[in-house]
Order: C-alpha cells, then sequence, then structure tokens
C-alpha cells in the first residue's frame, strides 16, 4: 500500500520491467463500455477504465439558450465535465466544476467540435455531459472515449470516433495509460486524443519533462493503443444490433417479405 | 412531456384504476438496490427504480467537532441533479428542488440515528465528518425514496477509516461505520384527485400535492409535504398506515442487498 501525501519519497513505479499494477510500458488498463446508459438522454455510455467509472451523456440538438449562445451557421457544444466529491480514495472532494475541470470542459469541447458535422444543425446546440463517479487517473480521456460513444449512439453525425489516452514519462521509459499513482510520481504525463481516420490529434496536454524524441514516441504509442481503444468504441456501438441480431437469427423480416412478394 | 395530452392520458388510466406502466396505485416499480458500486468511497450504493437511477457515495473524512455538539462527529448530506438526468435540469449551483431533496434525506436519516455519531468522537479538537453525496443519474420520479434507500444503504455498507499516528489509513483490514437501525420512505403524489405511490416523471408533473413519509421498524422519522395543493386529515392517516405497511418490502430489500 502506498500512502501519498505523507511520504516524500517517490515510489518505484517499474520494478523488473513490471509497473506496480503488473503492466508492461505499452500496456492499457481493461476497458469496458457499455452504451444507452442514461435513458432520458439521446445518448449515452458508460465506461469503466481500470478503476475509472465515468457515465458520459449527449442531449440534443436543441434551440441554442440564451440566445445570444447560438450560432446562425452552426450547432455550438457545450461541454461539462465534472468529478464527484466521492470519486477519489482520499478525502471529500469539492462538488461541482472547479478550475480543472472548467479547463478539462473545454478542451473536451474543442475535441467535438472538430468531429461532430455542426453545421448540418445551424442556431442549435449540443450538450455533452461527462461525469467522472469514481477517479483513478486519466479521467480526461476515458471521459472523452466515453462522451465520443455516447455522441455516436446519439446519432448526431460525426467525421470520426476519436479516442482518448494518456502517455506518460516514467523515468526514460516512455507508459501507455498512467493511473493515479504513476500520474502523481511520473516525470510527464501526455493526455492525448486522436481522430484516427483522419490521423490528426486533437487533444494534447503536457506537463514535466520530454524531449522531442520522447513525445514523437509517446504518439506513436498513443496511436498504437487506439487501436485497442477504437475497437472497442466500435464493438460497444454495434453490441446491441448483434444481440437483436442473434435474437432474430433466420427470422424473414418485414423487408425480405416485401421483397419476395 | 408537460402538456394536456399526457394530463388527459394519466387522468383517464387512473380513472380505470391503472397507470401509464399498469401498475396499481399503491405499488412500487421494480426496485434493485446494490451497494459497493464505487469502492474508492467508504461507502456506496446504486438504487434503480423504474428507470430512476440515483447514486448515494459516503466519504469519511477527518473532521473538527460542531461546538454545540463536542462530543460527536459530523453528518453532511448533499444532492446533485446532474444535468445529465434529464433535459431540464441545469447545471450549476444546487436548485431549491436539489436542496429539498438533500435536506428530507437527511432529516430521516439524522432522526433515526443511522449513523451513530457519539462513536465517531476522536480528541477533543478532532472527529469524523460523513460526507453523504447523492447523484442524481436518471430521472424518472420519486427521487424522495430512491435517495433515502441509496442513502441509507450505503451508510450501513460503509467502511471505517483507521486514525493512527496522526493519520488515516483508509485501505487494508477496516471496520464499519458505527450506525444502528434502517430508515425508508415512502412518498405519495395526489394526481387528478388520486393518491398514488412512487410517481413516474409524468404523474409527478402533474402532482398536486407530494408526501413523504420517513419510518423505520417502530416510529416516523421525518415527513414532508411538498408542492401546492394539500392533504385531508384523512388521507394522511392512510398514508401513514401505507407506509408502515408498504415500508416493510423496501427495508427487507435494503438488508438483502447488505447481505443482513
Amino acid at each position: 500500500m502506498i500512502t501519498m501525501a505523507s511520504s516524500q519519497e517517490k515510489p518505484q513505479l517499474i520494478v523488473d520491467g513490471k509497473r506496480l499494477d503488473g503492466r508492461d510500458a505499452g500496456d492499457l488498463r481493461p476497458i469496458s463500455i457499455q452504451t444507452n446508459v442514461v435513458k432520458n438522454a439521446v445518448g449515452s455510455a458508460y465506461i469503466e477504465w481500470g478503476n475509472n467509472k465515468i457515465i458520459a451523456a449527449v442531449y440534443g440538438p436543441k434551440e441554442a439558450l440564451p440566445k445570444h449562445t447560438a450560432n446562425p451557421e452552426r450547432a455550438v457544444i457545450k461541454c461539462r465535465y465534472a468529478m464527484s466529491p466521492f470519486s477519489s480514495l482520499e478525502d471529500h472532494g469539492r462538488t461541482g466544476p472547479n478550475r480543472r475541470a472548467t479547463e478539462i470542459s473545454k478542451v473536451t469541447r474543442e475535441v467535438f467540435e472538430n468531429v461532430v458535422m455542426l453545421e448540418k444543425f445551424p442556431g442549435s446546440e449540443i450538450d455533452i455531459y461527462v461525469e467522472v463517479l469514481q477517479a483513478d487517473g486519466g479521467t480526461r480521456a476515458a471521459g472523452v472515449t466515453a462522451a465520443a460513444v455516447a455522441m455516436a449512439t446519439s446519432g448526431i453525425p460525426m467525421t470520426d470516433l476519436p479516442f482518448g489516452v494518456s502517455i506518460g514519462k516514467i523515468g526514460e521509459t516512455i507508459v501507455v495509460d498512467l493511473n493515479k499513482i504513476e500520474d502523481n510520481y511520473s516525470d510527464a504525463d501526455v493526455p492525448m486524443v486522436i481522430s484516427p481516420r483522419q490521423d490528426k490529434i486533437l487533444l494534447l496536454q503536457m506537463d514535466g519533462n520530454m524531449t522531442k524524441d520522447n513525445i514523437k514516441e509517446a504518439i506513436d504509442l498513443a496511436k498504437k493503443a487506439g487501436e485497442t481503444i477504437s475497437k472497442l468504441q466500435s464493438d460497444a456501438l454495434r453490441a446491441p444490433y448483434l444481440e437483436v441480431m442473434e435474437k432474430y437469427k433466420g427470422e424473414k423480416s418485414s423487408y425480405d417479405e416485401k421483397q419476395a412478394d | 412531456m408537460n402538456n394536456a395530452t399526457t394530463y388527459d392520458y394519466i387522468t383517464e388510466l387512473l380513472n380505470k384504476g391503472t397507470r401509464e406502466d399498469g401498475r396499481e396505485n399503491l405499488e412500487y416499480r421494480a426496485l434493485s438496490i446494490k451497494p459497493g458500486t464505487m469502492p474508492n468511497a467508504e461507502g456506496s450504493a446504486e438504487v434503480n427504480l423504474g428507470f430512476t437511477r440515483v447514486l448515494a457515495g459516503v466519504k469519511v473524512v477527518l473532521g473538527e467537532p460542531m461546538q454545540d455538539r463536542p462530543n460527536e462527529g459530523n453528518l453532511a448530506m448533499s444532492a446533485e441533479l446532474l444535468p445529465l438526468a434529464a433535459a431540464h435540469f441545469e447545471p450549476g449551483p444546487p436548485s431549491p428542488e436539489a436542496i429539498e431533496l438533500a435536506r428530507v434525506v437527511d432529516r430521516g436519516i439524522r432522526a433515526a440515528n443511522i449513523v451513530d455519531l457519539p462513536k465517531l468522537f476522536i480528541t477533543e479538537e478532532k472527529v469524523w465528518d460523513v460526507y453523504v453525496d447523492l447523484y442524481v443519474l436518471n430521472y424518472d420520479g420519486n427521487l424522495f425514496d430512491a435517495c433515502t434507500m441509496a442513502a441509507t444503504t450505503a451508510l450501513k455498507s460503509a467502511r471505517m477509516p483507521k486514525y493512527e499516528n496522526d493519520a488515516v489509513i483508509r485501505e487494508g483490514s477496516l471496520g464499519k461505520l458505527p450506525t444502528k437501525g434502517l430508515l425508508s420512505s415512502c412518498t405519495f403524489g395526489s394526481v387528478a384527485g388520486h393518491i398514488i405511490l412512487d410517481t413516474n416523471a409524468n404523474e409527478e408533473s402533474f402532482a398536486d400535492a407530494r408526501l413523504t413519509i420517513a419510518n423505520d421498524e417502530t416510529v416516523v422519522r421525518a415527513m414532508q409535504k411538498g408542492l401546492g395543493g394539500g392533504f385531508t386529515p384523512k388521507e394522511v392517516s392512510d398514508m401513514l398506515d401505507i407506509t408502515f405497511e408498504k415500508s416493510k418490502e423496501i427495508r427487507n430489500a435494503i438488508n438483502k442487498s447488505i447481505g443482513e
């Protein structure tokens, strides 16, 4: 067990090539994604990413209010990322968005401004809500990954399905998907969101110390991890339809019957 | 869907003795209670009541005693109507509805002494503070009962951190938060002249009056009448009888969820 605040000493994060939770440098934590978890929302998704538990929901498109926020050419996106006060193993947090959450809300909104086809809904707003119910490092990346699936289930057209992942530097090793303890003591942390079809980086933040080569390696690792994450996203989107297909396997649809007539 | 057509539809159903989902007037929707869904929190519970979904999280942290209660710990309850839970919930500071919800749940839990606050005393300067946060994840009516169940279950299943050598220990082998008894509530709505239990969002939007009765096995612990209309003394007395009958099922469900 590692007690954080009380110890100034940095724990050994990599021992014999293995990270504290047994992962190799390039390994993601286990990720599972479920769609349509908030019945009232137009689209929603729930992601468990390691010990992170995050719910994302999309409402809209609807009339942009207050009116001065509307753009006659395109939809506007409004985004709220917030952490529950019981999300961490430590003290009780503050309720509602703080400065950190406000910044994450902004960069998350900017991700979706890149991929949502806003010009289809002039004068309207699309709301994205990301609620972190339990946090264990990398919540903004996991939040965007879930929000992208939520947006896709809403049926609002997108040009791509972005994914997020955080890359870090521990000593001289570049590692994928920092957890909370690693994030606290790592030498650098680079959360990224990538739009895989367009091969564009839509979110990039960094703090710590990294060389140019480190950053190039981080981007390569993020893209590689993205292959796994993108597949989990599309599998989650496909799952409810596969269930229905399985259920009605071999039965003729009314469409088939019409064709036969 | 607050419109005349929905109102007519709900009224017509109630006059025929049924409801949108085929329930009887005094019947609850399907209920599931899951404790421990958020293991970082000392206690947690998710309650699904029909399509209403709430999550309670409990954090137990080091605090200072209140001046008027120097020998016991503190309890703080708050409720968040998350903007993702319904199209009409807005981001921002807690609405009067959210504050009323938290205060009504708090009063029941406090009056029933669910948390054994004197046992949360450490020293004259230090006591444990228990924070209960009620998170509404999907709104389909009757938040009062769902939140009371979630808060009670989360508290009853919460672990107790240790305070040793000026440090709080939150992991490893820990005991349970000291609690007593079991609380639940029954909330009635007066809709189109009918008194019904466990209103869904549509029914709730047309309710003239609302009454929440929180009780344990023996006594009533908290009550709250809400909205513009009223109830006759006879109606209140009937609702009290129904509450003592119905609440047994809820307490059984809570006990079953926490393995007691």
